[in-house]
């Protein structure tokens, strides 16, 4: 086995998405439209316009601090719980406004759930920690239902073999990287319309991570996904979309790329874009 | 130019860092010793005179009899009305301090906004520092007179419940402040976790911020429990000093702390058995405290979460 450079490795991830065509006639399920985010005084991201569509995975990569979680965590209304927060602008989600007066933020974190940077599963069983967003979500479901639902969503995330004979046991029990995956089975158990994952391998070795880039590319066709990364082979491996993001020179984070993976990897239009992916910016 | 420190100079640092050290190191060491020589005389001292006090009764009767009349011309030392009041006092106290308390550390933890917190804390663990002296003779002269009364008339004006509710107020701030530490170890990204997943705040606070601190609450329960059958003044002031075994709370009842204080502070002569008594009953109490606090540790060390 040769030890292949990083432009080869580029080459055939992207040749092995070559068949999957991506359709620009996809609806769209979220499109974000101007936002800016403000932490106090100051703006974190500003003049951002991009749409996921539906059933295609979309990576955001850029180097750290350029505002990728930021962007993340306003299409949730995540950004509400840090103190002193403010995202102007408007995020549509199946054509609603997130951000108008009368919608409850409550549903829709339960409509776009998200997976964090590092795994945080609850302190239950693992059986309690899938179950818990059914419960919390108010779902009527007998015992049964319960118990399929979460073997559904543990199979999807690639955990259920491993877990079948004890899913009773401590969460804590597992490692790093299923401990990631019952935090993805967790939030596909609510059954969203789409996950985010906010650089969802950047604690797991090279193993747990291929696992769940190959769990994302499973269930793509149920869920939209939306995965930040900062790491290139992943988007380049894992999405159908990218968009690039950078901070301009007073460190505010804005969109400079966005298309086909393919595209942006092989025909990058902005320089900046071109510097980053072979490794010259970040 | 360096200065080159002679061989002389750098050793006199030694002998004079050592020195330093050693006498720190003894004045630190005697202050430790002052608490520590305190809990062993105080045991050896309870040891010895229980142990003159149970060459006359049996440790058998100590336990099961149910009579306690110590003072009386007809002795019986049966310590079951004594701590039957002290569990019931207890009881009740823990019954009002537990939810309160559970319910202050939550909205202190998930609640409150930082200013309000920084006022409901300080108040709340207030309630710990007023002399219990007051809370005894509000008991007695507020609590069972102008509320108590008004709900039960055939209350008497020493009773066990008065007793108990003001013990559960002043056991509050314990239940309180352990649980909300407990909840404020609860790591952020676990509430994150919940709310990416719809939960309302109400979720959060009670299907996982309570369950992950549950260790916690459970010490601050059984810790506040043990000081509540320590409490003194307020069982005596307000419970009176009727020994005798009952399970009406609206009667006057002796708690094992009020029976100490009771003979501490009368006047039976040294050597006598009552004297005597009151020793084996204090090493009976620190007995139970101590398994008590020893339980809370063990409960704290069990299920305590490593995040």
């Amino acid at each position: 086995m040769t030890i292949k450079s990083y432009n080869q490795l580029l080459t055939e991830y992207l040749e092995q998405g070559k068949d999957e065509m991506t359709d620009s006639s996809e609806p769209e399920v979220v499109r974000v439209e101007n936002v800016r985010v403000v932490y106090g005084n100051k703006i974190a991201i500003d003049n951002i316009s991009v749409s996921f569509k539906r059933h295609y995975i979309t990576a955001i990569i850029g180097p750290s601090g350029c505002g990728k979680s930021t962007l993340l965590r306003s299409i949730n209304r995540m950004n509400d719980l840090v103190p002193g927060a403010k995202v102007y602008g408007r995020v549509y989600f199946n054509g609603t406004d997130v951000y108008s007066k009368d919608v409850d933020p409550v549903f829709i974190r339960s409509r776009i759930s998200m997976v964090f940077q590092r795994p945080n599963p609850f302190p239950f069983s693992i059986f309690d920690n899938v179950a818990f967003g059914l419960r919390v979500n108010g779902f009527k479901l007998t015992k049964d239902e319960l118990y399929n639902k979460v073997k559904d969503a543990l199979i999807k995330a690639a955990l259920w073999d491993e877990v079948k004979d004890r899913l009773n046991a401590h969460a804590y029990s597992l490692s790093g990287g299923q401990q990631q995956r019952l935090c993805i089975a967790r939030a596909l158990a609510i059954d969203p319309e789409v996950l985010l994952l906010d650089e969802p391998t950047v604690s797991l070795d090279p193993i747990s991570t291929a696992r769940i880039e190959s769990l994302l590319r499973s269930i793509k066709d149920e869920y939209t996904i939306i995965i930040v990364t900062h790491n290139m082979l992943q988007a380049a491996r894992a999405s159908d979309y990218t968009t690039v993001m950078m901070p301009d020179d007073d460190m505010i984070g804005r969109i400079i790329e966005f298309g086909p993976t393919k595209e942006i990897f092989t025909n990058p239009k902005d320089k900046r874009t071109e510097d980053y992916i072979s490794g010259r910016i970040g | 130019m360096t200065v080159m420190a002679s061989l002389e100079e750098l050793k006199r640092g030694t002998e004079r860092r050592k020195r330093t050290n050693s006498f720190f190191y003894f004045i630190f060491l005697s202050a430790t010793l002052v608490s520590t020589i305190s809990l062993i005389v105080i045991f050896v001292t309870l040891g010895l005179e229980s142990f003159n006090f149970f060459t006359h009764v049996s440790v058998a009767e100590f336990l099961t009899h149910t009579k306690w009349t110590a003072l009386f011309a007809e002795k019986h030392f049966g310590v079951l009305p004594l701590l039957n009041a002290t569990i019931i006092t207890s009881l009740i106290a823990i019954t009002v301090a537990a939810p309160i308390g559970v319910m202050i550390a939550l909205f202190l933890s998930e609640y409150a906004s930082p200013a309000l917190r920084s006022v409901v804390k300080p108040a709340v663990e207030t309630l710990a520092g007023i002399p219990t002296v007051v809370y005894g003779y509000f008991a007695l002269y507020f609590i069972t007179p102008n509320i108590l009364r008004n709900l039960w008339e055939g209350l008497q004006i020493h009773n066990a419940l008065a007793v108990g509710l003001m013990i559960g107020i002043l056991i509050i701030p314990i239940v309180a402040s352990i649980s909300d530490d407990a909840m404020n170890a609860v790591p952020l990204d676990l509430r994150h976790a919940a709310y990416a997943l719809g939960s309302r705040k109400s979720d959060v606070a009670l299907r996982v911020v309570f369950p992950a601190a549950l260790s916690g609450v459970s010490a601050s329960i059984i810790l506040a429990f043990a000081r509540a059958m320590g409490e003194t003044m307020i069982a005596a002031i307000a419970g009176g000093f009727r020994s005798v075994l009952t399970f009406n709370v609206g009667e006057a009842m002796e708690t094992m702390t009020a029976y100490i204080a009771q003979v501490a502070t009368g006047d039976a002569p040294h050597g006598t058995i009552e004297y005597q008594s009151l020793f084996a009953v204090g090493l009976f109490l620190l007995l139970i405290t101590a398994v008590l606090n020893y339980i809370g540790i063990r409960v704290v060390k069990r299920w305590a979460i490593k995040y």
